[in-house]
């Protein structure tokens, strides 16, 4: 499999790495000039990375989302999903454009912020459920074991550092999020809860729940992360009249003078708040890209979405930015051929992202399998070229300096991670 | 092992109640669920039928709009219009979740609210935007409720033809590549919104019927796609089949052919292809588990699971047949509770035990029924009608008791009902009344070493024989 890292130019690359070494607070220090200055050795303070887990539940549209609008193909496939600079979107390096609703990213494109995978997809084929879909890219394995017998592989990252504190990472938000299940301490809350309970009624309630381990261990948690400085709300957001109110952490926006922030964004400054904190990693959900329909209405509003979750984090993290990489996978990719009623179905390869001062910016990360009639997997799919557990168990050693022989046996069991694409600077 | 009637109304019913006795025997379940559906006349909730009626209201005021964009006072009026439609909806939403949890709280037939619970989540739908938002409960009250103790196959195309589903799965645009009206879009140069959609299609499958191990592929959930093609809707007449927008020619779903034959495309070869994959033996393995993991707990016998499903094979999905099978089945009555109730579940029946008055939320303004009903379940995890996906919602213990929703839930019982103004029980009292014969003593001593009421109340119904079943 070859890398293809469409021409970073010179100059961007000066300042990715100006940036990095001013983050670093190493200007000036003989060690910054040093080429041992590499990314293992970055990872060599692994407690201070952060690392942030996006799920996006429903199937992103990777051909939308990042255009590949330089194959000659994809204009013929898209009848009302237009493509490429001419239709508004924004050219990335003359082969892809991003989506128009990502166009607030783009000031982190060019300081080498932010980068894409791109034909990249499980190892999960043919049947395009989401549901088995998402439980697959969540367990990280090859085949989907018992649900029993499953966890996830942000927990085996966990189990592998040996983490034993509960606030080292977060499942944020009221969404199940297998990638975080398993043996390893998880802290499981979001922007909006708090539970507020009288000394007595709270050892009563200790005593009454003693001997069922699963509300044992719950309350016990839950009596822990309430201790901590948490804004409680009183009252959920009343409903609205959108599309956008079925995404399921629509009702967690704290209210605020004129208006209320919205669901993703509340999760993204909690996440930010307790990474600038004892945390580490983080993961939530953003849902609403199952887009079977008038896509071109639908999508820009939840890429908006995921752009504003993306600058929450950065905003939010302030002076540990530098340090974090975030990365949002979803459980595969759309059809290349627009369907019917103008919108994608289940597909097979899709797009990734990456995010943050850590990432080596500025590139789609791609073996491109092209567009035409031939090169389609099923002849209906983009082909994945690579494995999107690939991309992310680079970025793990990377981050946290994992040997490549714990991240192929522990963490992705039989996972060949292939040449490595340098996510992390 | 003798009929244990408190376990009969946790597990398959609404939960104990200070004002009704639970059932007699499964006999006395079975005959209840066979006979007229009392509680629903008693707390009615809008039908489809009515539903339809404000869908057309709606796009009648959004068409005067349209046509007074230059008439900017008419326009405005039409806003105002719609918007008042809207929000009826919205209104009358929330006092359908009163009438349903008043229907928990007063029933005598625990088992017939419980099933159609578990079918409206089975063949979830919901509205994607404006008033059809609002319209899952007349979709459950006309496409699920009258089918439940029916034959599955019913079901099934109840839920395939009904609008709300059409909407929720994309099903009502898709047309034939090569139907009458596709060709003549063509003709005319609009290419755009002609073709298949393949989401019903594929939930119909994986979601509906056989399950997403059941021997199905990509080929047949396109075969499918073109199958369902001229399933439609409209405002002012409901579900209509347009034979102009389905595809000419057989199509082959799991080795069987439908259509094809001279003439226009036929409901009933859609009708056939729905009952050949209700009856199918795969569905039929699917269901059982369904029910018992639902009923039972999260990992069923097996051999619960095999009765379920050689019954609903020989019956041919006759679910009265099957829901026999379940509650004759040694299994189906573990003594020992296992199943988290959901939050809907967990908060109608906590009114349930503090014998809620049967006015109450029927009056309560938008506000209230927002503050006493909706929050809290959104906190618990289950804004109201609307799941994530069209796989409803889990089944799992571990998703509703986590820290967050566990906290939602302490906070509720320890708040919501003394926030409602309904005078609380004795604790000591209360505990007897919510758990029976299943009240432990670490339970008995919290209710009644409590600060007060309010915090009696809450630790019995927080405790986990309450939130078990």
């Amino acid at each position: 499999m070859t890398q293809s890292i469409p021409s970073p130019a010179d100059r961007r690359a000066t300042l990715t790495r100006r940036a990095f070494l001013i983050r670093s607070g190493l200007l000036g220090c003989s060690a910054a000039a040093s080429p041992l200055l590499t990314p293992i050795t970055f990872a060599a303070t692994p407690g201070d990375n952060r690392l942030v887990v996006i799920i996006l539940r429903g199937a992103m549209d990777g051909l939308d989302v990042v255009q590949p609008y330089g194959d000659p193909a994809l204009a013929g496939l898209r009848r009302s999903l237009r493509s490429g600079p001419d239709a508004g979107a924004h050219d990335l390096d003359g082969f892809y454009a991003l989506h128009p609703g990502l166009v607030a990213l783009l000031p982190l494109w060019q300081a080498g912020e932010l980068a894409f995978g791109h034909a990249v997809s499980t190892p999960y084929r043919d049947k395009r459920s989401h549901f088995d879909g998402q439980d697959l890219l969540e367990a990280g394995t090859s085949d989907l074991a018992p649900a029993s017998a499953r966890d996830g592989w942000l927990n085996r990252l966990l189990q592998q550092q040996g983490i034993t504190g509960a606030e080292t990472a977060y499942a944020i938000g009221r969404d199940a999020l297998p990638v975080l299940a398993g043996r390893a301490p998880v802290a499981n809350w979001a922007p909006d809860a708090g539970l507020l309970i009288s000394p007595q009624a709270r050892r009563l309630a200790e005593a009454v729940m003693h001997d069922d381990p699963l509300f044992r261990m719950a309350l016990s948690e839950a009596l822990q992360l309430s201790r901590m400085d948490v804004p409680a709300l009183t009252d959920d957001d009343a409903d609205t009249d959108s599309v956008a109110a079925m995404a399921p952490a629509r009702s967690m926006g704290q209210p605020q003078a004129g208006g209320t922030v919205a669901g993703h964004v509340a999760i993204a400054d909690f996440a930010a708040e307790r990474l600038r904190g004892a945390a580490r990693i983080a993961a939530f959900s953003l849902s609403g890209w199952d887009t079977h329909m008038a896509q071109a209405a639908v999508l820009p509003r939840v890429v908006s979405q995921l752009a504003e979750t993306v600058l929450a984090l950065r905003d939010g993290l302030g002076p540990v930015w530098g340090q974090t990489a975030v990365l949002a996978v979803t459980e595969f990719g759309r059809t290349a051929r627009e369907n019917g009623t103008a919108g994608t179905d289940h597909g097979t390869g899709g797009a990734m992202m990456m995010a943050g001062g850590a990432v080596r910016g500025g590139r789609v990360v791609a073996d491109w399998p092209g567009l035409g009639a031939d090169a389609l997997y099923d002849g209906r799919d983009l082909r994945p070229t690579r494995d999107v557990r690939d991309v992310v168990a680079w970025a793990m050693r990377g981050l946290f300096g994992l040997d490549r022989a714990v991240l192929e046996t522990a963490v992705f069991p039989g996972l060949d991670m292939g040449a490595d694409p340098q996510i992390i600077l | 092992m003798p009929f244990d009637p408190e376990l009969a109304e946790m597990r398959f019913g609404a939960g104990l109640s200070p004002a009704i006795a639970p059932p007699a025997g499964v006999p006395a379940m079975l005959e209840r669920l066979s006979g007229p559906d009392d509680i629903a006349a008693r707390f009615p909730i809008e039908d489809f039928t009515a539903f339809l009626v404000r869908m057309e209201a709606n796009r009648t005021a959004r068409r005067a709009r349209g046509k007074s964009k230059d008439d900017p006072a008419a326009a405005a009026r039409h806003l105002k219009e719609q918007r008042l439609v809207k929000r009826d909806a919205r209104i009358a939403q929330g006092q359908w979740l009163g009438m349903q949890v008043q229907r928990r709280v007063h029933t005598a037939d625990g088992l017939r609210e419980r099933l159609v619970a578990f079918w409206a989540d089975h063949f979830t739908a919901q509205g994607k935007a404006g008033v059809m938002q609002r319209a899952a409960s007349p979709y459950v009250e006309t496409t699920i409720r009258p089918h439940v103790t029916g034959r599955f196959a019913d079901l099934v195309v109840a839920a395939t033809t009904a609008p709300l589903m059409l909407h929720y799965l994309d099903q009502e645009a898709a047309s034939g590549p090569n139907s009458v009206a596709a060709q003549a879009l063509l003709a005319e140069g609009r290419v755009k919104r002609t073709g298949l959609n393949e989401n019903l299609a594929r939930e119909l499958l994986e979601l509906h019927t056989l399950g997403v191990t059941g021997g199905y592929a990509q080929d047949d959930v396109r075969e499918l796609a073109e199958l369902l093609t001229g399933l439609t809707y409209q405002a002012q007449v409901g579900f209509k089949f347009q034979h102009k927008m389905a595809e000419p020619g057989a199509e082959t779903v799991l080795g069987l052919s439908y259509g094809g034959g001279p003439g226009n495309a036929q409901l009933s070869d859609i009708v056939a292809a729905l009952d050949a994959l209700a009856t199918h033996p795969d569905t039929g393995r699917h269901i059982a588990r369904k029910l018992a993991v639902h009923f039972v707990t999260d990992d069923p016998d097996p051999a619960l699971v095999d009765h379920l499903a050689a019954t609903f094979a020989a019956t041919r999905g006759d679910l009265m047949a099957v829901y026999a099978a379940l509650l004759d089945h040694p299994a189906a009555w573990d003594p020992v509770l296992h199943n988290v109730k959901p939050p809907f579940d967990f908060l109608a029946s906590a009114w349930r035990a503090l014998a809620l008055p049967t006015d109450a939320f029927l009056t309560m303004d938008e506000p209230g029924i927002q503050r006493n009903l909706r929050a809290p379940l959104a906190r618990m995890g289950q804004p109201w009608e609307r799941p994530v996906g069209p796989d409803g919602w889990p089944e799992d213990d571990a998703a509703w008791i986590n820290p967050l929703g566990l906290s939602a839930r302490m906070d509720w019982a320890m708040n919501g009902p003394g926030d409602l103004g309904v005078p609380l029980p004795d604790p000591r009292d209360f505990v007897r009344a919510a758990l029976g014969s299943r009240a432990l003593p670490e339970v008995i001593f919290a209710a009644s070493a409590a600060e007060n009421r309010r915090e009696g109340v809450g630790l019995v119904l927080v405790s986990p024989a309450f939130q078990r079943r």
